[in-house]
């Protein structure tokens, strides 16, 4: 063990700011972080232990417990459990005969929940050992237990064919299917790797910044920061290293989209990331994915080595002397919200994922305190089709203020779900009927994942753009058969309660106590005071950090708002209730002394007394 | 040392460029509320109960640095509704008996609470089930009355700048651990300096939790921030 931990430490150079990467390989190497490690890491890179395992407990991924030789991480998105999740849950648990959090007795299993894993176009699916189990049934859970016990790899327990497109290419060998249903700009097949390159090393860095500019782009994440005025922030704020990041910690439940690219189009994200490095003076990038795409490391680094070898990457790109840029790519570990710019680069100098205060923003001093320009995957492929078509092509796509296109992620109660690569613009009718929906049935689009806003019927001819629907690309649409608070809105608020950061008090503590909010009115308890205190409760969440912070009390007030007599109609009609269930309150007690108390008295009469005191207090009022 | 010009509530107000806004304010006779700001330590901004509008912007006052011409809000019904709640938040997520703490009379949330008149929580008490950790020799740590500001973090380190204090998980799950291994290396002066930072009685120094009788301590005579608006 040791010898293995001291390659790593040293592989890394025992530098603190590569401890994701440390913790990483460790976890893979024995399925968990063992304290032992724990103490060796912190000596090794010269920090408190306390240190290391802040890190270390923050992300979902990494464990100081064993977490079996098969870890299976089941998703637990809304989507998943629309499409069968529970029966898939119970069957793991009945035929390995551990529940959810636990590792069977003989250490060799682990069964584990976890959010959206970016497959809610071929759910429910599965993490196990990294490899993606996508569209699973009873009988295939039945086969992979089978399996497990044989003693099989992961590898070997596909029975499939492996996916198209890249998918099935020796280095990703993945079930896993792209579900491409409609190409743009970002998705064509015409794309012919370094053409803008070599357009680029023609033009000044500034030249490059105007084009962006021109072509009005702004970032895909879903904030929609004007990409070309980010780049002159950063190149303008003066330093002697700039760094480029690209965002593909896509962890809006719903959202697959970078998946695909990073699957098929990864030499155009790589260009895309280059053309940002000339751009803004940096000479290197940091590729930050999401742990859950891990089965695609192999084919990216590929990706890289490939560039290397065509001069797309590395020294005097594109015969131009000082054009240098090098791309390295930075696993998370399970954090949603390193999704956001300046948590991620939080992670990816080794520490916890919490966002930064700003100002500073990132373009003055980002990662290792030198600006940095954060781009969102779609964001970098855009920029390529731009420098190649020009400024003014682009904004033939799409809107007026919303130039270009977006690529969607849609899922749910449809026929097609996947990716459709659409101009911004089109209507929310629109894609419904592009995706095969059955419009007269669906009760509800969650436009932009849980972040975005939850809109029924009424709403449906709004259009995409960042003056009216903003969105990151995560479409769920939801007939009439979904309990929508009870499966949607419990689902995302929970999302929103594990993923906080818990650094702003309102985050950390009143999602928890709004949900219990939720929880009692579900549960029968709720009175209408408990929808007015819904709507103010949330107000205070403003007062937090970051978008996430910002953004989780938005199921239950989007609910509230587009979907009010879903709540009514739950309420009691009276005026108070405390929610307080007394019965469950002293169950312990009662089971302790063996005694019942008479909590529902039989209906009596009142006494003469009892009358008179509600005469009398009647009187007085 | 350039000076700018900047306005909060409607008064004018100067400060030297680049000052944080809670600071710059505090100069100028206003009191902005703050709890997880620590004097002398990089700002965290992780309370939030400082926020203030920057030209209509929710913004921390403890992490903004002041700019010419900037227009403030700080004393207005809908910042003080934010911060009560937060207050109310903080006092509801622990277990928070004040007459049983050492702190009482010295404790910055308590003083907070009195500050902004609260009388009883608009949210549910949360009673969670924490822990108090005796087992150091100097300190004691009761999670009970924990507000997670960060401050024993950012503060008490050893001569090689290794922590004794850190967060630990995410979420409502988030915790203040300390290290086991550095136990022998907190002296006295800094569990004592440990004590002094924590703004409530998590931290106690033991055996000198009661060092100043109630009755006068630092808040039992004046409502806290009353000295930087009264020095005006």
């Amino acid at each position: 063990m040791d010898t293995f931990v001291q390659e790593v430490l040293e592989a890394y150079q025992r530098d603190k700011t590569r401890l994701m990467d440390i913790l990483i390989d460790i976890q893979a190497q024995f399925g968990y972080i063992p304290p032992a490690v724990v103490g060796q890491i912190a000596e090794a890179l010269q920090v408190s232990r306390v240190d290391v395992e802040q890190t270390l407990s923050f992300y979902h991924f990494f464990s100081t417990t064993p977490r079996g030789e098969y870890a299976i991480y089941l998703n637990n998105s809304v989507v998943a459990n629309m499409m069968g999740r529970a029966k898939i849950a119970k069957t793991f648990e009945d035929e390995l005969g551990c529940k959810f959090g636990e590792v069977t007795p003989d250490g060799k299993v682990g069964l584990f929940e976890t959010a959206c894993i970016g497959m809610s176009d071929q759910e429910p699916a599965a993490l196990i050992n990294g490899v993606v189990f996508p569209n699973l049934t009873p009988f295939r859970v039945r086969e992979i237990v089978r399996d497990i016990k044989a003693g099989k790899s992961p590898e070997e327990m596909l029975t499939a064919s492996y996916g198209d497109g890249q998918n099935s290419s020796p280095l990703i060998k993945a079930v896993v299917q792209n579900h491409i249903y409609k190409k743009g700009p970002v998705l064509s097949d015409d794309y012919q790797p370094g053409e803008a390159l070599k357009k680029i090393v023609q033009m000044t860095p500034e030249a490059v910044i105007e084009e962006v500019k021109a072509s009005n782009l702004r970032g895909r994440g879903g904030a929609g920061f004007p990409t070309g005025l980010k780049w002159e922030f950063c190149r303008k704020f003066p330093s002697k290293q700039r760094y480029i990041f690209c965002n593909a910690d896509e962890g809006e439940p719903g959202t697959f989209k970078d998946r695909v690219i990073l699957t098929e189009r990864a030499q155009l994200l790589l260009e895309g990331m280059a053309i940002a490095g000339y751009a803004v003076g940096a000479t290197q990038g940091i590729l930050y994915v999401r742990y859950e795409y891990k089965y695609l490391q192999k084919h990216l680094e590929e990706m890289i080595r490939i560039g290397h070898e065509k001069g797309y990457l590395g020294q005097n790109i594109g015969g131009k002397e000082g054009f240098d840029f090098d791309v390295r790519i930075q696993f998370g570990a399970g954090a949603y919200v390193c999704g956001e710019e300046s948590a991620l680069i939080e992670s990816a100098e080794g520490k916890r994922g919490e966002p930064r205060d700003r100002p500073p923003f990132p373009v003055e001093k980002g990662y290792l305190d030198q600006p940095t320009v954060v781009n969102n995957v779609e964001t970098l492929c855009s920029v390529v089709k731009i420098i190649l078509n020009g400024g003014s092509w682009y904004r033939s796509f799409g809107t007026e203020a919303s130039t270009g296109t977006k690529v969607l992620s849609v899922s749910g109660d449809c026929r097609y779900p996947g990716i459709y690569e659409v101009e911004w613009g089109f209507s929310v009718n629109d894609i419904l009927d592009m995706v095969g929906a059955d419009v007269e049935d669906v009760q509800a689009v969650q436009v932009g994942g849980p972040s975005g806003a939850c809109i029924g019927p009424d709403e449906f001819d709004r259009i995409l753009c960042y003056a009216d629907l903003a969105t990151g690309g995560s479409m769920i649409i939801f007939n009439h058969r979904r309990d929508l608070l009870r499966e949607v809105i419990l689902n995302f608020t929970n999302f929103f309660i594990e993923e906080s950061c818990g650094s702003c008090v309102p985050c950390r503590m009143l999602s928890v106590i709004m949900r219990d909010k939720l929880l009692k009115i579900l549960n029968g308890h709720g009175v209408y005071q408990d929808l007015i205190d819904l709507e103010e409760w949330g107000k205070i969440m403003k007062a937090n950090r970051c978008g996430l912070g910002q953004t989780a009390p938005r199921p239950i007030l989007t609910s509230l708002k587009n979907f009010r007599h879903l709540y009514e109609e739950r309420l009691q009609d009276k005026d108070f209730d405390s929610g307080f269930d007394l019965e469950a309150a002293i169950k312990d007690a009662c089971e302790a002394t063996q005694r019942t108390p008479h909590l529902h008295k039989p209906e009596r009469q009142e006494t003469a007394y009892e009358n008179e005191l509600v005469g009398a207090i009647g009187d007085l009022l | 040392m350039s000076v700018v010009k900047f306005i909060i509530d409607g008064v004018e107000c100067i400060a030297e460029k680049g000052e944080y806004l809670l600071q710059a304010a505090r100069q100028n006779g206003i009191y902005i509320p703050s709890l997880c700001h620590l004097e002398g330590y990089k700002p965290r901004g992780s309370c939030r109960i400082c926020n203030v509008k920057v030209n209509g912007r929710l913004m921390t006052a403890c992490t903004t640095p002041v700019a010419d011409g900037m227009d403030i809000e700080n004393d207005t019904p809908e910042l003080r509704d934010i911060r009560t709640a937060i207050l109310e938040i903080l006092f509801v997520e622990g277990n928070h008996f004040c007459p049983a703490c050492e702190r009482s009379g010295n404790c910055e949330l308590q003083a907070q609470i009195y500050r902004h008149q609260i009388m009883a929580p608009r949210f549910p008490f949360q009673f969670p089930d924490r822990d108090v950790d005796a087992s150091h020799p100097n300190i004691l740590k009761d999670y009970n009355r924990c507000i997670l500001c960060k401050r024993c973090i950012r503060a008490i380190k050893d001569e090689n700048g290794k922590s004794f204090f850190a967060f630990k998980k995410r979420s409502h799950k988030v915790e203040i651990s300390m290290d086991p291994t550095m136990k022998e290396n907190l002296t006295e002066e800094l569990a004592q300096r440990a004590m002094e930072v924590c703004p409530v009685g998590a931290l106690l120094r033991k055996e000198k939790g009661y060092d100043t009788p109630i009755g006068k301590r630092k808040y039992d005579k004046q409502p806290i921030g009353s000295e930087i608006e009264t020095a005006k």
